[in-house]
């Protein structure tokens, strides 16, 4: 551990006496391994962290209970930031869907609240995520592919159909449009009569691992930060209950990332977000910082991700209050959703892919994630059929109701292994974000490829140890049939392009043009000025200006950024 | 067999970000002795056409994980066509269902690989099938 003193966790007869039957036990592993070789010489999690054959009170004897551990609602919060756990209430079961035109996902909404999910997810198609419209030349065959294709608020209006945002909270995976979409959301909500501070949700808005990983870019990342910042400082006045940006891991793992990449770059990527509005806006941290969210990944490897998620609450507690010198608790808490991993699940004997959900999402739930996707056992193919969504939608429920998990708060604290490797990845993870602070901040090592690269490493190692074989993927590597079990796909035909462009056409030919260029206009000159963007974004997606129109005012003002083909 | 390297243009077409595949090969293709283009993401398929003929490589590497493969990777064939480069071998991998494939091979794809394909299983592909011009 980072700070205070040694030996607090055992008194030193326990240690003599474990240390005696230890080195017993390794004599006997001796002769065993002897006689019979272990199956392999190394033994690692699937981000290749080395694992011993077993952890003791040795392994965590520098830990202060105190100081490291705790109860829930205490500082450092690894136990978690809520005292009663799951019991006041579950996670949010959170299921992420989109699909085609507004309408389609409206209906596939209804079907989720219907079926016991309890919050909105977005998934908007490729499009919408750059900020282009339908049918421009960039976006040809890709519309509704991926998730929901919004061009204007009309579209908007027809997702949110029936949905009452002033109880229903809705997450937004959106990012370098979030300004943009997040406009339309509040837009919709003065129409149905609901006002902003009574609506509630999140936008992904999370531009540098954008950078990093997903490589959904428009604007080069200074501007894309500012953006950020208004959303931050807009919210902060005037939308008490958004959060306004879901610093993600998700994408930097699935990217290929190991673990503690993810950890450390997340949490890094939330510092540059914080130090840039208290720089840019000058707002007091705790004006903004409770609403800040994370969003991990939950991959294959059980106890590294149950790690991963306690080291986070830990170390970002440690950098509200001591970095930033929060006071107000609420700063201090790292509260996060989490989607099991897309990397994980195979296109091969495909129904193997809903266990590996369910162990994943069991891992979740025991690092104390506050809201949870689980994937479809299809998402390696194809958006998520009815029937799939629903198996993943009921595995949360399972687990939630029927394991006992639920039961506890932080059952596995206190076990050797799990403290001992919990503090491990969170040691690795600062040595990352104090070579980050050297280097200058995120937007400097971005520009300078530094997470890029070591993301890359990490992917091409797996890789190569998939090769050869020296890590697993059943159906993949091993276990191999070669039959394909059929499962039935969500296709989503080619004609959802053609009727939205239609859709938009429409739009275009009634709405008040001169209002368009106007609002249009009265952006154009905020961003120049540096204003916060955010009230001129409202204004202009209400006279029904589509995404790309008032996207390109940002490209015209701030430059596009491409991609560096770092590999 | 001509003494120089095999070219290989390794390419994101359309919207997709999803680049681990794409940025994987590169590196393999690099290791197993090619000379390798990636053009990063967001390229539209005149944009990939246009590099691969200026960059005369003798393989483009599509990769799609967004389900807009049966637009863009028949349009990158067209278009090297069109501009009398119909002798590029053009390649394709990603998220491809298996029903896509005949569409593609007969839209002039050489050949798709999908998640599962080993590294060394697509480089031998590569030397099996494709002559230095």
């Amino acid at each position: 551990m980072r700070e205070g003193e040694d030996g607090v966790y055992f008194d030193k007869d326990l240690l003599t006496q474990s240390s005696q039957l230890r080195k017993k036990w390794e004599d006997e592993v001796k002769k065993a391994v002897s006689k019979s070789p272990d199956q392999k010489e190394r033994w690692s999690t699937v981000s290749d962290l080395e694992v011993n054959r077993i952890y003791g009170p040795e392994d965590i004897h520098d830990t202060d209970f105190a100081r490291d551990i705790g109860y829930p609602g205490q500082f450092p919060y690894l136990r978690g930031n809520q005292v009663t756990g799951y019991r006041g209430r579950y996670w949010t079961f959170r299921m992420f869907s989109g699909m085609g035109s507004a309408k389609d996902t409206n209906q596939r909404w209804h079907m989720l609240l219907k079926q016991g999910q309890t919050g909105l997810s977005t998934a908007f198609d490729f499009p919408t995520l750059m900020g282009y419209d339908t049918g421009d030349p960039k976006a040809r065959g890709e519309c509704g592919k991926c998730g929901v294709a919004i061009d204007t608020l009309e579209d908007f209006m027809q997702l949110v159909e029936g949905i009452p945002l002033d109880t229903i909270t809705t997450s937004m995976t959106i990012n370098p449009p979030a300004s943009v979409l997040w406009a339309m959301y509040c837009a919709a909500a003065e129409i149905q009569g609901v006002p902003l501070t009574k609506i509630g949700g999140t936008i992904q808005n999370d531009m540098l691992k954008e950078f990093i990983a997903q490589k959904t870019f428009m604007c080069p990342p200074e501007p894309s930060v500012k953006i950020i910042s208004d959303t931050v400082e807009f919210g902060a006045k005037f939308v008490p209950r958004w959060n306004t940006i879901s610093i993600s891991g998700y994408h930097i793992r699935e990217a290929g990332s190991t673990a503690v990449q993810e950890l450390a770059f997340t949490l890094r990527d939330g510092i540059e977000y914080v130090e840039d509005v208290i720089r840019r806006k000058g707002l007091d941290v705790d004006a903004f910082a409770p609403r800040l969210s994370f969003f991990f990944n939950s991959h294959i490897d059980f106890f590294e991700e149950i790690c991963k998620m306690r080291a986070a609450r830990r170390i970002w507690a440690k950098v509200m209050r001591d970095r930033f010198k929060a006071k107000d608790e609420r700063s201090w808490w790292l509260r996060f959703h989490t989607q099991t991993a897309g990397c994980s699940l195979t296109a091969q004997q495909p129904y193997n892919n809903v266990i590996r959900t369910a162990v994943e999402a069991l891992a979740a739930v025991l690092g104390g994630t506050q809201s949870l996707h689980t994937n479809s056992l299809d998402e390696v193919w194809c958006l998520p059929t009815e029937h799939a969504a629903e198996i993943a939608l009921r595995t949360q429920h399972i687990i939630a109701e029927e394991t006992g998990v639920a039961n506890t708060i932080d059952p596995l604290a206190g076990s050797y292994f799990i403290e001992s490797l919990t503090n491990k990845m969170e040691e690795e993870a600062w040595e990352y974000i104090e070579k980050i602070d050297e280097m200058g901040g995120m937007v400097t090592a971005i520009e300078k490829g530094f997470p890029q690269m070591e993301i890359a490493d990490a992917a091409y190692k797996y890789q190569r140890q998939l090769d050869s074989k020296e890590k697993i993927m059943v159906g993949v590597n091993k276990y191999v049939t070669g039959e394909e079990q059929e499962i039935p796909f969500l296709d989503i035909e080619d004609r959802v392009e053609k009727e939205q462009m239609d859709r938009l056409e429409a739009v275009r030919r009634k709405r008040d043009s001169k209002a368009v260029t106007r609002s249009l206009d009265d952006l154009r000159n905020a961003c120049t000025r540096g204003d916060n963007v955010m009230p001129y974004c409202i204004e202009a997606v209400k006279t029904l200006a589509s995404l790309q129109e008032v996207c390109d005012v940002y490209r015209e003002v701030y430059g596009e950024y491409s991609d560096p083909a770092i590999y | 067999m001509a003494d120089r390297k095999l070219r290989i243009m390794v390419a994101k077409p359309g919207l997709d970000g999803h680049d681990r595949g794409a940025r994987v090969l590169a590196r393999c293709f690099r290791d197993a002795g090619f000379e390798v283009i990636y053009t990063g993401c967001h390229q539209t398929p005149e944009q990939i056409a246009a590099s691969a003929v200026q960059e005369d490589v003798d393989v483009v590497g599509l990769s799609c994980l967004s389900g807009a493969h049966r637009y863009l990777f028949p349009r990158v064939v067209e278009l090297l066509k069109a501009a009398d480069a119909g002798d590029i071998t053009v390649i394709g991998g990603g998220v491809i269902p298996d029903h896509d494939f005949e569409m593609l091979y007969d839209a002039g794809i050489k050949a798709v690989f999908t998640p599962g394909a080993s590294l060394d299983s697509i480089v031998q592909w590569i030397h099996d099938n494709v002559e230095i011009q």
